[in-house]
């Protein structure tokens, strides 16, 4: 865990104290709605289909207990009593009073928690692995240098008011679970031959109307120089990303009518001139920060203890453990993901009462850590493997031991048409309907590894693109309608899905997700060629067949 | 539309120029860059004071040679939402080292007042009356900073690295 020292927790109260005034300046109508709205989207206040939301950041996705036990307190407070994980390490209420939100926000900032930059034309929320610094095989704590990007894009002066937003993901795992091929900066943690730690820098990557995949525009830039490099192609940006159209304004845009090597050679012209300047990192700012993350005090415990071997004749517990519960970097320990994708509930969502059991079970089992990943699920990431039978029984007693990590009802899904002003069509029934479909969990073993992400309008919140079945709901005549595209990925060999053809109604859908499941069933080479590697050999016509064979 | 310098209101004594007035001899004049960087030569050879308007999607680069003979560069915010002119303005101060008076003009509301100030603005044309009697307060709104830039406020990590040292030596 990073401790936010006295310095960290005064801008957040400073920060909470600006927004309690422009807040009051809205209300008594000094300010116009349009001025007050690139304000309160500085501080992730949206106004959405029936309230304001607020969106509260969770710096790479790490929560303490107490700051768990905080959220809790503002969904119960403040909200109707739960509140929704989102896929970018980000925490949603719906149903926040604006005159309210500055004491929600002052009630966060107690356990050092914010909303600055979750929303707006800014450096949003730094995301990266939520099994940082736990994940064997890490090169290294990827947090540090989230850490470092954090507080370097806090406020920034010059890039608060970009062409769009800008996003930032990191990764120093081989397999990619930040995503990174989707960001505007992706960085994928390496070391050189010296053994010396940089990143390998990928830009314009992103979803939305127009997906790309992010391109490497250079292969190793060495931790020192990292900030003066994202600097560069910030500052890049900034000054020819395009203004006057909204869905051309991303970097990936800007990359995409440059070309890659245009673009590259404006940021190196860009960099040389301040490489060796303020933001140069040394070694002690370096040091400082990563002093300042705290590690578990792991015992030296059995890899095989007999509390696990009693328990494995619980078929329950079994297939929970084959499904939800990874490898620790340290033996004795395993990374345990909630599942937030009950029977039948929307994604995502968790409940004041899920929270704080949450908050108590980590302290218990987890040294208080708990971790968000965007695929909006919790994980705890440090649990004794003595201790699994007895974590799995309390979160099987609060909902969250849905053995489908991974599986077909492990979905995606933004908030669509029942929340969204910008949405034109349903997400969430969707989802629960398929989670119905696919609710026998050995059906959903059978079927594997499959992701289905859905979105409810082309601004692709719910990531479609890069799900193995990508379902975007569109509008036609007044009626929801869904394009449905296969062979999506969002790890290491990102790609984007492929249409598989007219887009169907609203009813359908679970229908045709069935007949792509069945089809793939059927034409799978072994049980353990996954869903999207299938995809990849076979190309969509047979599924396209299938689907519209009798449509 | 008040002028807030250093920190306080005050009477702006450059007028605007408009792009097809006569060039006066004397008097501080705030002149287009088209105009200026056509016959800069008469521009700077007046009595009064000159001061360029650079729009925001003009290469600053054009202006590094003009710099030690002109008193304002004024950058402008056509939008708030348009951030271009940060850009400018560090480039301005922190590469080419301009010292002379940097004016923030267009949409310049309350709220960009610390963005502006640490960006290296010193002079801001305000839209509203109440934004610059707010300009001493809302700039003092915050103290911490985590970003070095050229106007000189000590970083969140400096101040951290002087609690080290004093810590260290007591």
């Amino acid at each position: 865990m990073y401790a936010y020292d006295e310095i960290d927790r005064t801008l957040v109260n400073e920060r909470v104290s600006e927004f309690r005034d422009q807040v009051q300046r809205r209300l008594s109508g000094e300010l116009t709605e349009d001025e007050f709205k690139s304000l309160r989207l500085m501080n992730g206040v949206y106004l959405q289909l029936h309230a304001y939301m607020l969106r509260i950041a969770i710096p790479y996705g790490t929560l303490s207990s107490p700051q768990m036990r905080k959220l809790a307190h503002v969904a119960r407070r403040y909200d109707r009593g739960y509140g929704h994980f989102t896929t970018r390490q980000n925490i949603q209420y719906n149903w926040i009073k604006l005159s309210e939100l500055p004491d929600a926000l002052e009630d966060l900032a107690s356990v050092g928690i914010h909303g600055m930059q979750t929303s707006g034309n800014c450096i949003r929320n730094i995301t990266t692995d939520q099994w940082a610094g736990v994940a064997p095989g890490e090169i290294e704590d990827p947090r540090i240098w989230a850490e470092i990007l954090r507080q370097y894009s806090t406020m920034h002066p010059e890039f608060s008011f970009l062409p769009r937003k800008f996003k930032i993901a990191i990764t120093a795992s081989e397999n990619d679970r930040a995503a990174i091929k989707v960001h505007d900066i992706g960085l994928r943690i390496k070391k050189n031959e010296q053994g010396e730690t940089g990143f390998e820098v990928l830009v314009g990557g992103g979803l939305g109307r127009t997906p790309f995949i992010g391109k490497t525009i250079k292969e190793f830039i060495s931790h020192r120089d990292i900030l003066s490099y994202v600097e560069a192609i910030l500052r890049v940006y900034n000054q020819y990303g395009r203004r006057d159209n909204i869905y051309k304004a991303r970097i990936k845009i800007l990359v995409h009518e440059l070309g890659i090597e245009k673009f590259a050679q404006e940021v190196e012209e860009e960099w040389l001139q301040m490489r060796d300047g303020v933001l140069a990192l040394d070694d002690v700012v370096v040091e400082d920060i990563r002093s300042r993350f705290s590690y578990p005090n792991y015992q030296k415990l059995s890899d095989n203890p007999d509390e696990l071997k009693a328990a494995a004749a619980d078929p329950r517990f079994a297939m929970w453990l084959g499904n939800s519960v990874a490898p620790h970097r340290v033996p004795g320990y395993s990374i345990v993901t909630l599942s937030l994708k009950p029977v039948g509930m929307p994604p995502g969502d968790a409940t004041a009462d899920q929270m704080d059991a949450i908050a108590d079970l980590a302290e218990k089992y987890s040294f208080g850590e708990i971790r968000v990943g965007h695929e909006q699920n919790l994980a705890l990431p440090n649990v004794a493997k003595r201790d699994l039978p007895a974590l799995w029984r309390a979160l099987d007693k609060i909902g969250v031991a849905t053995p489908n990590v991974n599986l077909i009802t492990d979905i995606i899904a933004c908030p669509g048409l029942d929340y969204c002003s910008l949405a034109n069509a349903r997400s969430i029934p969707i989802a629960q309907e398929l989670t119905k479909r696919f609710a026998n969990p050995d059906l959903a073993k059978l079927i594997g590894k499959l992701h289905i992400n859905i979105s409810g309008c082309i601004n692709a919140c719910g990531h479609h693109h890069v799900g193995h079945i990508g379902i975007l709901g569109v509008e036609k005549n007044n009626e929801e309608f869904y394009q449905i595209t296969i062979g999506g990925r969002a790890d290491e060999q990102a790609e984007v899905g492929t249409l598989i053809g007219p887009a169907v109604p609203y009813a359908e859908v679970a229908d045709v997700i069935e007949d792509i499941v069945e089809a793939y069933l059927a034409l799978r080479a072994r049980p353990d060629e996954v869903f999207v590697e299938a995809v990849k050999r076979l190309g969509v016509t047979p599924f396209k067949e299938r689907v519209y064979a009798t449509r | 539309m008040p002028l807030v310098k250093d920190g306080k209101i005050v009477d702006d004594t450059f007028v605007h120029l408009a792009d097809d007035a006569v060039l006066a001899s004397g008097g501080d004049l705030l002149i287009p860059a088209v105009r200026f960087l056509a016959d800069s030569g008469a521009a700077v050879a007046r009595s009064g004071k000159t001061g360029v308007v650079w729009l925001n999607n003009r290469d600053i680069d054009d202006l590094v040679a003009h710099l030690d003979k002109i008193s304002i560069v004024a950058l402008v915010f056509p939008s708030f939402r348009d951030g271009r002119a940060y850009s400018q303005a560090r480039l301005l101060r922190e590469r080419h080292g301009y010292k002379g008076e940097l004016r923030a003009t267009g949409q310049v509301l309350r709220d960009q007042f610390v963005f502006m100030l640490r960006a290296g603005f010193d002079a801001f044309d305000v839209r509203k009356e109440s934004d610059a009697k707010a300009f001493a307060e809302v700039a003092a709104r915050y103290s911490v900073f985590y970003q070095p830039t050229g106007d000189g406020r000590v970083t969140a990590f400096r101040q951290r690295l002087a609690r080290h040292a004093e810590v260290a030596g007591s």
